[in-house]
């Protein structure tokens, strides 16, 4: 039963593991790395949700009697680029800030915008 | 042609925003934009008529039949929410060439309108759908877009509060992608009228609950439900002024719409109310959501931080309304719904103007603004007293059903509870008004004039649209009903 659910188990620690860094860490750059944690995390959910027992990968042929279902495969692809395209955004915003306020940590920044009020 | 509107009222600006790049001139781009927007309120208000003259239409895209290709279905609810969008978004894209002259750089004018044209086509997308994962596709392109356009602001803290919005928003969306996942491995399935047939079988498995549990929290994340509102007052303030009078009458309401869908539609009215305590706990997340922020907005120093505030206090009496869960309180919340959105927008959209003239939104720059200018002022005050819930405005329509709909139920306490709520309002518009009408204008302030027409037409048009509902309800009133009466009788 737990051996069997394993990529589950997976999929739980590392929701955990990508969460808990986007809340406990103040550096920007470690956030967006724990966000793509968490993000990869669902990504693997989708795929194992997926497996059929002893399917094969669903490309049609002679012979194969069972597949895999394709779709969480392909929502997962629309998923990543999402994802990807949340990364790319977050560091860019990350550099911008750097350039903006000079430091990529939480707790600086929001002092200097303290000091702006 | 018809027949295809309710794809094209996606794909329109959808295709349209890349076209945006090879259109260099600002002004050329505006034009485009504004026409863009024009048509897509063009197709929505056709839309909302074919709905109520022949009921729910439902588009098979590419004529794979559902639930094996994607649909699109319109029924009142998603009708009325793509008419508040398109008519919001193309009103305040009038003032934008004007209002973003200041504000943004000139070689981003471009960028700018590409951004909201693909906002706009996500939260169009959010709303037509009838499938769980396009939601999801639709959420991020509008939120996406949503962070570029905040990060746009002139403010350094304009970049921090959009990473803010960013990590919030993908939490909140992930949340959401996890309870489809889970809701696909129970069913099969990811159409959502599918899902409303199949989900019943399985309802009392785990699995389902905890799908259940992920969708709710993250579309309270993106409806910003007290206590996970924190995203919102920044991100409001620092955008760019045109961005904010958009993004706060349709964002959240977008997301206030994917409650009611997921709730009443997809799981139904008996498991959502009955799996978690939602009346419970939304009923007084809603009250407490109103008094925190109606207490926060009269603290604040910016007017665009003090409307941020009222906007979270608003969202908390739309989910008062939905917490009631009778057909007089739904119609409560799609009412407040709409005209929340004529209030929010003619409100910033002054504020924009102001902006404009004086170049900040700070209470202390306001003095002696009723003299200056007089019609920007005016509408404010207007907008405001439309906020507040005075009888012939939209404010008064909304409040006035939301406490019939309590009264109904028994709710006394939460009615007495609502109406201290709108004194708030009144504390918090008042110190607008003081600063505005009773206070000597500043040194150096002899120079300011009254907003260029590009602001006073769109801010006006708005602020008689706030009166208009507020006298003739029946366009709003009768769709709200219908909508709220189809989502107790069959679903979806």
């Amino acid at each position: 039963m737990i051996l069997g659910l394993y990529n589950y188990w997976i999929v739980v620690v590392l929701m955990m593991v990508g969460f808990y860094i986007v809340i406990a860490h103040g550096n920007l750059i470690k956030k967006i790395v724990g966000l793509s944690i968490f993000q990869t995390s669902v990504f693997i959910f989708y795929i194992s949700m997926a497996k059929v027992d002893g399917g094969t990968a669903p490309i049609l042929a002679e012979g194969i009697q069972q597949y895999s279902n394709p779709l969480p495969h392909v929502l997962i692809l629309t998923a990543i680029v999402v994802g990807i395209a949340t990364t790319a955004l977050g560091l860019a915003l990350a550099v911008r800030i750097k350039e903006a306020y000079g430091s990529i940590e939480e707790e600086e920044i929001q002092e200097k915008d303290n000091l702006d009020c | 042609m018809l027949t295809h509107l309710p794809i094209l009222q996606v794909i329109v600006p959808l295709m349209a925003a890349p076209l945006c790049l090879f259109l260099t001139r600002s002004r050329l781009v505006w034009l485009f934009a504004l026409t863009v927007s024009g048509l897509a309120f063009l197709i929505s208000s056709l839309l909302l008529q074919q709905v109520m003259n022949s009921g729910t239409i439902i588009y098979t895209l590419g004529g794979w039949d559902a639930p094996w290709g994607i649909e699109y279905r319109i029924d009142y609810l998603n009708a009325l929410l793509l008419l508040v969008i398109t008519a919001v978004s193309t009103v305040v894209l009038v003032a934008a060439h004007t209002s973003i002259q200041h504000e943004i750089p000139k070689d981003k004018h471009t960028l700018f309108y590409i951004l909201y044209l693909l906002s706009l086509a996500g939260m169009l997308g959010i709303v037509a759908t009838g499938d769980a994962f396009n939601v999801f596709v639709f959420l991020e392109i509008s939120s996406l877009s949503a962070y570029a356009l905040i990060a746009l602001g002139k403010d350094r803290r304009a970049l921090w509060a959009s990473y803010q919005y960013l990590i919030m928003g993908t939490i909140g969306a992930t949340f959401i992608l996890i309870g489809i996942g889970l809701m696909y491995q129970m069913t099969g399935t990811l159409n959502m009228y599918d899902l409303s047939q199949r989900l019943p079988e399985v309802e009392n498995s785990r699995t389902v609950f905890t799908a259940f549990a992920f969708v709710i929290v993250g579309v309270c994340l993106k409806l910003a439900l007290f206590p996970l509102h924190l995203w919102l007052p920044n991100a409001y303030a620092y955008a760019p002024s045109i961005v904010t009078a958009f993004f706060a009458a349709t964002a959240t309401k977008v997301a206030v719409y994917l409650l009611i869908r997921f709730t009443f539609s997809i799981f139904g009215l008996s498991f959502s109310f009955t799996a978690l305590p939602l009346q419970a706990l939304f009923v007084v997340l809603g009250l407490l959501g109103i008094f925190v922020a109606s207490f926060a907005a009269i603290y604040q120093k910016n007017v665009k931080h003090l409307f941020a505030y009222s906007s979270i206090a608003q969202i908390g009496y739309m989910i008062v309304g939905f917490s009631v869960s009778t057909a007089t309180g739904l119609t409560a919340t799609l009412l407040h719904l709409f005209n929340h959105a004529l209030m929010k927008s003619a409100l910033f959209l002054a504020l924009a103007a102001v902006v404009y003239r004086i170049g900040s939104a700070q209470l202390s720059q306001f003095h002696g603004l009723g003299r200056q200018m007089p019609f920007t002022m005016a509408a404010i005050v207007i907008g405001g007293l439309s906020l507040i819930g005075v009888p012939l405005t939209v404010g008064f329509v909304s409040k006035w059903y939301l406490v019939l709909a309590t009264i109904e139920n028994g709710w006394w306490p939460v009615t007495v509870l609502i109406l201290l709520g709108s004194l708030l309002a009144i504390v918090y518009v008042w110190r607008i008004v003081e600063a505005a009408y009773f206070k000597p204008p500043l040194a150096g302030s002899e120079g300011i004039k009254e907003a260029p027409m590009s602001f006073l037409i769109p801010v006006w048009t708005l602020v008689i649209a706030n009166i208009y509902f507020g006298i003739d309800t029946r366009l709003s009133v009768q769709v709200a009903q219908a909508a709220a009466q189809s989502l107790f009788g069959v679903s979806p």
